[in-house]
């Protein structure tokens, strides 16, 4: 059986692993690689490193990043931030990056999903959605773009289901509102793009204890869970998390 | 020396990173006489199969013709589907043609999984591989154990000759084959962890005995 997967997020600022709430309030969590490497040998199952900063300089500190990550981990790691072309994202793969995450660029030209998939395939080729709860539709969510700066109109459910068709392989679902809260995962809107897709979502944003993933998994129906706060600075291992689920009955590769 | 065949797809420095990890020499190239040389010759792939086959051009005769001469060749992921005789990835295309069978879309049909109603397509995510019996690439990895996949299209493969070990996805997945001398992976055994590791050793240690 496919298990659950334990995704650690390393949120990636002039080359210090950061961390914040709501997007804000930056706290340092240690060097990528290192990081990494760590949380390769806890028994993670996948790892994400996100630039966010994403400017011209920083690209090319991040394909640095994925060429040493690459040496030393040996479990597959997605990158994004600033991605805009497919000559971008090939740089990254062929660095040692297994998938790419997309969201701003793929708002302003969702045909880019389409063309990283035909030439990469889909499974490559990761939408990141991050959703803020919208003030005028209730139970509905509004996609942000720009490092959640900018709230755009766009449906996030609605563009999830679209994403799909046009090539996504995952959706990385982050929800703004419960981000670095550590209160849970908003798992009315994991609910609500699992059951409208048929690729895998990897549920993001509000991890603070054991239960929460628990509850993304069986509430939300994610196919992974991404945490930062938690491993980062909560002393939770992946050991831990592994066992825990695997104690209620959720498959993982322990 | 491994020679990993460098076509201009992804993730061919993962493959050579895993490989120097186990101590093992390997070169990126895509130099006929430098793959003819090798010990074995590992053909990887993040790619869609048709960009992958047009990618590979005419290097995929050089191949055909080593591995046909004997030498161990090791096919994974989109690398190994290219060793059967054709995909519908985006279009037909045309396959290796070294172990028999088609590669096809996994099927998107309703089968609960927990939490949520529907079994998702790509199967993405580390699964269990039942091993099965004497694969060479297998050898001290006991009876099963979880390697990682990331793949929309499957092998079905019709090839008497092949040995296959499956993964459980709703129905029995073929995650690696193994026909005389040609391996391939369903799965990413340079993204696996420890034991993607050592199913390359093994890999290493075949060709170290063939050549």
């Amino acid at each position: 059986m496919l298990t659950k997967r334990i995704i650690p997020c390393l949120d990636v600022k002039d080359n210090r692993v950061v961390k914040g709430v709501k997007f804000l309030n930056l706290r340092d969590a240690g060097d990528p690689v290192e990081l990494g490497a760590r949380y390769s040998d806890e028994g993670a199952d996948e790892l994400v490193f996100l630039d966010i900063t994403a400017t011209i300089s920083s690209r090319k500190t991040m394909v640095e990043l994925v060429e040493k990550v690459a040496e030393k981990v040996f479990i597959p790691f997605a990158v994004g931030g600033g991605i805009r072309t497919v000559e971008q994202m090939d740089e990254l793969l062929r660095s040692g990056a297994e998938k790419m995450s997309v969201n701003t660029a793929a708002v302003a030209n969702p045909d880019l999903l389409t063309e990283a998939a035909r030439r990469f395939g889909s499974q490559c080729v990761v939408l990141a959605i991050d959703a803020r709860r919208s003030r005028e539709r209730v139970g509905r969510w509004q996609v942000c773009v720009k490092a959640g700066s900018e709230l755009t109109d766009i449906d996030v459910v609605e563009w999830a289901v679209r994403a799909e068709k046009l090539g996504a392989g995952e959706i990385l679902l982050t929800s703004m509102d419960a981000d670095g809260t550590k209160e849970g995962y908003d798992n009315q809107l994991n609910r609500a793009v699992t059951e409208a897709v048929n690729i895998p979502v990897i549920a993001s944003g509000g991890a603070g204890k054991l239960e929460h993933l628990y509850d993304a998994i069986v509430e939300g129906g994610a196919d992974a869970v991404l945490m930062a706060s938690i491993t980062h600075f909560e002393n939770y291992t992946i050991k831990q998390m592994k066992e825990y689920l695997a104690s209620r009955g959720i498959p993982v590769n322990l | 020396m491994i020679v990993v065949v460098d076509y201009n797809v992804g993730n061919v420095r993962s493959v050579c990173n895993a490989f120097r990890h186990i101590g093992c020499e390997v070169r990126l190239s895509n130099e006929p006489q430098i793959i003819k040389g090798a010990a074995g010759v590992v053909l990887p792939g993040v790619a869609a199969f048709g960009y992958a086959a047009g990618a590979l051009g005419a290097l995929a005769e050089v191949i055909k013709e080593t591995a046909l001469n004997g030498k161990p060749l090791l096919g994974i992921c989109v690398g190994y589907q290219m060793l059967f005789d054709r995909s519908s990835e985006y279009g037909q295309h045309k396959g290796l043609g070294l172990v028999g069978g088609d590669v096809v879309p996994i099927p998107a049909e309703p089968r609960p999984s927990l939490g949520r109603g529907k079994q998702t397509v790509p199967h993405m995510g580390w699964n269990l591989v039942r091993m099965g019996e004497n694969m060479d690439l297998f050898a001290g990895l006991g009876r099963e154990k979880h390697f990682y996949f990331a793949h929309s299209f499957y092998a079905e493969v019709a090839d008497g000759e092949a040995k296959i070990a499956y993964t459980d996805y709703g129905f029995d997945l073929p995650a690696a084959v193994q026909k005389a001398n040609i391996y391939g992976t369903q799965f990413h055994p340079e993204k696996s962890g420890k034991a993607g590791l050592k199913v390359l050793r093994n890999f290493y240690g075949i060709c170290k005995r063939g050549s």
